[in-house]
């Protein structure tokens, strides 16, 4: 069989951070290949360089035994490369024929629209997938599946070769996902390629021809799926053989309670109820859009609640700020560093001592650098994040000791209660055990952890309990013992 | 620790200074090269200058003030009319004046952190809110300070000529509004570089939203950041008002452009987050400079003016965009 793609040597660095160290990736025609490895193994950045989003630093790309010196995003569609993004790029607010029409229609250079014409492509588009949904129905209102489902008939519109979906299976649940692999498997049969990304150990042996494995920004294994096992995958995904004492928590003593919250609501959730206690580490885990970011914004100030109460130690508490809930004793460390973690061209310095400003000034605002530069050369000491010098641009670090710099502000404030939304997400292998870690011996502080993830993997790791969140609403608990992947995956429905 | 770190900008600022000074002084010598004319730049320079400092501080914020000049203006006309018609001392005359500046900034403010109006459309609207204003005040014609006959000798007339002379004044033969405008460097430039606030001004103007994540009141840091602005451009209001002896609404309408210019030449990051007013204060004698060096020579017409600091501005942009592509690449090289 030949290839329908084949890169080779690709590399890619943004500032300090090598996101890719030379990958290669070769998949045949008509499989359904499978990429897969943890959170910032670099699998978004090689699709992005698939698809011409971004230019590589150096390396080669050949679709369909054609070369491309540069990748362009049109060039890519043209070769018939169609990405299949987590968002899925489509127009909420327009219906389900424009947004199946609309490429089409534009790429003819059409200037007059034909309503006709439009139900005829948004017909023929859906009947190559036999999927059934209203076609005048706005985007929005439609279920997540249902709007994957417009994306991939867009695509095969465009005439795909080679469709890649990211993390196709994030938001769907059980039945959605056995329908996309119908479809997956449909697609197949009519001779399209399918790459198809994703971490998630079952859904790869379920749907895959064969597997490549990144870490770490290269890729360690490509080989047919029938020659992988479960063990063999997560070794070369973590680089780490696991081992059953690994899992196997220490003891902590589990003190009273510090967050009581009673009927909690806010714009994403409702009527959430739990106690939190001092040296627990609370697992809050859920699929994208289960409202758990949002849980995670209204206990920390930044999200105005509309209903229920929280208590901290027992006095009941209500933030309007970000800057009054650290005061009070509760810091979050938000979801996405990039963009509200981080003043990424600013110094490790000032992003570290950002929440220290208060009280390491005077009452007249002065304050004195030098009490600044050890405050924030203590945390770097303290937190271990890898730096020449901590005057550099937070950055010039690497993913991990970015996270970890984050931390260091939370924890800076010395709370009571950490809430942290995805703490190892695009984090390398070896930040990601210190920060676990980090987190038990703080919980063995006393400190009171809201771990917030769909990490299975980190949940079952680090955390004592684990709240279910489906739909804005807490559906399942599982403790300490029931903690496991199956009931993690059944509990998640 | 302080010696490490000399900021690549302000060397780059020194050095187009010290040529600039240069040529000007070989080429047209004496014309250039007097005390005379020396005095005559340092009290042009302090007023665009002041202003130039007010829309330096709100770009670091992440923003811009398009409303200096016309703070300025209304700042002047205020003061004028409080001192002329109502008959107020110069004391509570200037520091209304001030008072007012400083609102018209939290105005500024409000509209940028409160409402999220982009700072370009907002300081934009009420630059024509402040003109208008100014008109209504002074019914569209000039407010005067010149003693008239009747007022000669009066204690009015002593007052008015005591505060158009300080325009005047110098120490050391330096002009003492040049002398105000060092003041104000010195004083912005610490509040920048060594308060609580003037940290989260460059940290809001980097990000503003993970500032917010941080617990940083953005509304709190961006209102005080314009309030400043208003406050230094009411201060070249004054100053205008006691050299022209006069005040107009729509007076020097061009240094809004000349102080976005000087910002930029001066290092500070139009996209937020970076800059100092000491680069801004060599900016500012670097394009007086050359502003009155260009006035030498007869034969380069006044009409050229807007098109050679209109070429600056964005050859000055395209520079930075080099030099900071140059940076990225050396960082990603460590």
């Amino acid at each position: 069989m030949e290839n329908i793609l084949s890169v080779k040597q690709i590399k890619k660095s943004f500032g300090g951070v090598h996101a890719l160290k030379g990958v290669d990736l070769t998949i045949k025609k008509g499989e359904t290949h499978c990429l897969a490895g943890e959170n910032g193994c670099g699998k978004s950045t090689i699709i992005k360089v698939i698809s011409g989003f971004y230019k590589p630093d150096g390396g080669t790309i050949e679709i369909d035994g054609k070369n491309y010196p540069v990748m362009t995003p049109a060039e890519a569609i043209k070769a018939g490369v169609q990405v299949i993004y987590q968002d899925f790029s489509i127009f909420p607010n327009l219906t389900v024929i424009e947004n199946l029409a609309f490429n089409q229609v534009l790429a003819n250079k059409k200037k007059l629209v034909n309503r006709k014409e439009f139900r005829r492509i948004a017909e023929e588009a859906v009947s190559k997938i036999n999927f059934d949904v209203d076609l005048d129905a706005l985007v929005e209102t439609l279920p997540v599946a249902d709007k994957q489902l417009i994306a991939i008939s867009r695509a095969l519109l465009d005439n795909a070769k080679l469709i890649i979906m990211d993390e196709p299976t994030t938001a769907l649940t059980k039945k959605e996902v056995s329908r996309l692999f119908e479809i997956i498997d449909q697609l197949k049969k009519n001779g399209v390629t399918i790459l198809f990304v994703s971490h998630k150990l079952d859904e790869v042996f379920e749907i895959s021809d064969s597997i490549t494995i990144m870490r770490s920004g290269e890729n360690v294994i490509s080989c047919p799926t029938s020659e992988m096992t479960e063990e063999k995958f997560t070794y070369y995904m973590t680089g780490r053989h696991f081992d059953a004492n690994d899992t196997e928590k220490t003891q902590r003593t589990i003190g009273k309670p510090v967050l009581e919250v009673n009927g909690f609501s806010a714009p994403g959730f409702e009527d959430i109820n739990f106690t939190l206690h001092a040296g627990e580490i609370l697992g809050v885990t859920g699929q994208l859009g289960s409202g758990r970011t949002e849980l995670s914004l209204a206990l920390s100030g930044l999200l105005k609640p509309t209903g229920g109460s929280m208590r901290l130690e027992g006095k009941e508490v209500s933030f309007s700020s970000a800057s009054k809930a650290q005061k009070a004793g509760i810091s979050l460390v938000p979801e996405d560093r990039l963009t509200e973690g981080l003043f990424l061209p600013q110094s490790i310095v000032d992003n570290i001592t950002v929440t220290r400003l208060d009280d390491l000034g005077t009452a007249a605002g002065y304050v004195n650098h030098e009490k600044v530069l050890n405050e924030s050369a203590s945390w770097v000491k303290e937190i271990g994040v890898a730096t020449k010098d901590h005057t550099f641009p937070v950055s010039t670090l690497s993913g991990g000791n970015q996270q970890k710099v984050v931390l260091a502000r939370a924890l800076a404030t010395h709370p009571k209660v950490l809430i942290l939304n995805g703490p190892t997400v695009g984090v390398d292998i070896g930040a990601k055990y210190d920060i676990h870690n980090l987190l038990k011996q703080l919980a063995s502080e006393g400190v009171a952890i809201i771990v917030v993830s769909d990490d299975t993997a980190e949940v079952i790791a680090t955390c004592d309990r684990a709240l279910i969140m489906q739909n804005g609403r807490i559906t399942g608990e599982l403790g300490k013992e029931e903690l496991t992947a199956q009931n993690l995956a059944a509990a998640a429905g | 620790m302080k010696g490490k770190k000399i900021d690549g900008n302000m060397i780059r600022l020194l050095i187009i200074f010290a040529v600039v000074f240069l040529i000007a002084s070989i080429t047209k010598g004496s014309g250039f090269l007097n005390v005379g004319n020396m005095q005559t730049m340092a009290k042009t320079l302090t007023e665009y200058g002041l202003m130039a400092i007010g829309c330096g501080v709100a770009m670091i914020s992440g923003g811009i003030d398009l409303s200096t000049v016309y703070i300025a203006n209304l700042c002047a006309i205020i003061g004028g009319k409080l001192m002329v018609d109502s008959g107020w001392g110069i004391l509570p005359a200037i520091l209304v004046s001030l008072l007012i500046g400083i609102c018209c900034g939290a105005l500024n403010g409000f509209l940028i952190s409160k409402l999220n109006i982009p700072a370009m459309l907002a300081t934009l609207g009420s630059y024509q809110l402040f003109m208008g204003i100014a008109i209504v005040i002074s019914k569209g014609s000039t407010v005067s300070l010149q003693v008239g006959a009747a007022d000669r000798g009066t204690p009015k007339g002593d007052m008015l000529n005591a505060f158009n002379g300080f325009a005047s004044l110098t120490v050391l033969g330096i002009p003492v509004p040049f002398l105000v405008f060092i003041l104000m460097v010195i004083i912005v430039s610490l509040i920048l570089s060594i308060t609580k606030f003037g940290k989260r001004v460059h940290l809001v103007g980097t990000n503003a939203n993970a500032s917010r994540f941080a617990g940083i009141s953005n509304v709190s840091v961006i209102i005080r950041a314009y309030m400043l602005s208003g406050l230094v451009s009411a201060i070249a209001g004054l100053i205008s008002l006691s050299r022209l002896r006069s005040a107009k609404a729509d007076f020097g309408s061009s240094y809004t452009m000349q102080t976005i210019l000087i910002s930029v030449l001066g290092g500070i990051n139009p996209n937020g987050g970076f800059g100092n007013i000491p680069g801004v204060f060599i900016a500012v004698l670097i394009l007086q400079m050359l502003s009155s060096y260009l006035n030498l020579f007869p034969n380069v017409s006044n009409y050229y003016r807007d098109m050679i600091w209109g070429i600056a501005l964005i050859g000055v942009l395209i520079l930075n965009f080099y030099i900071d592509q140059r940076r990225t690449r050396k960082l990603a090289q460590q």
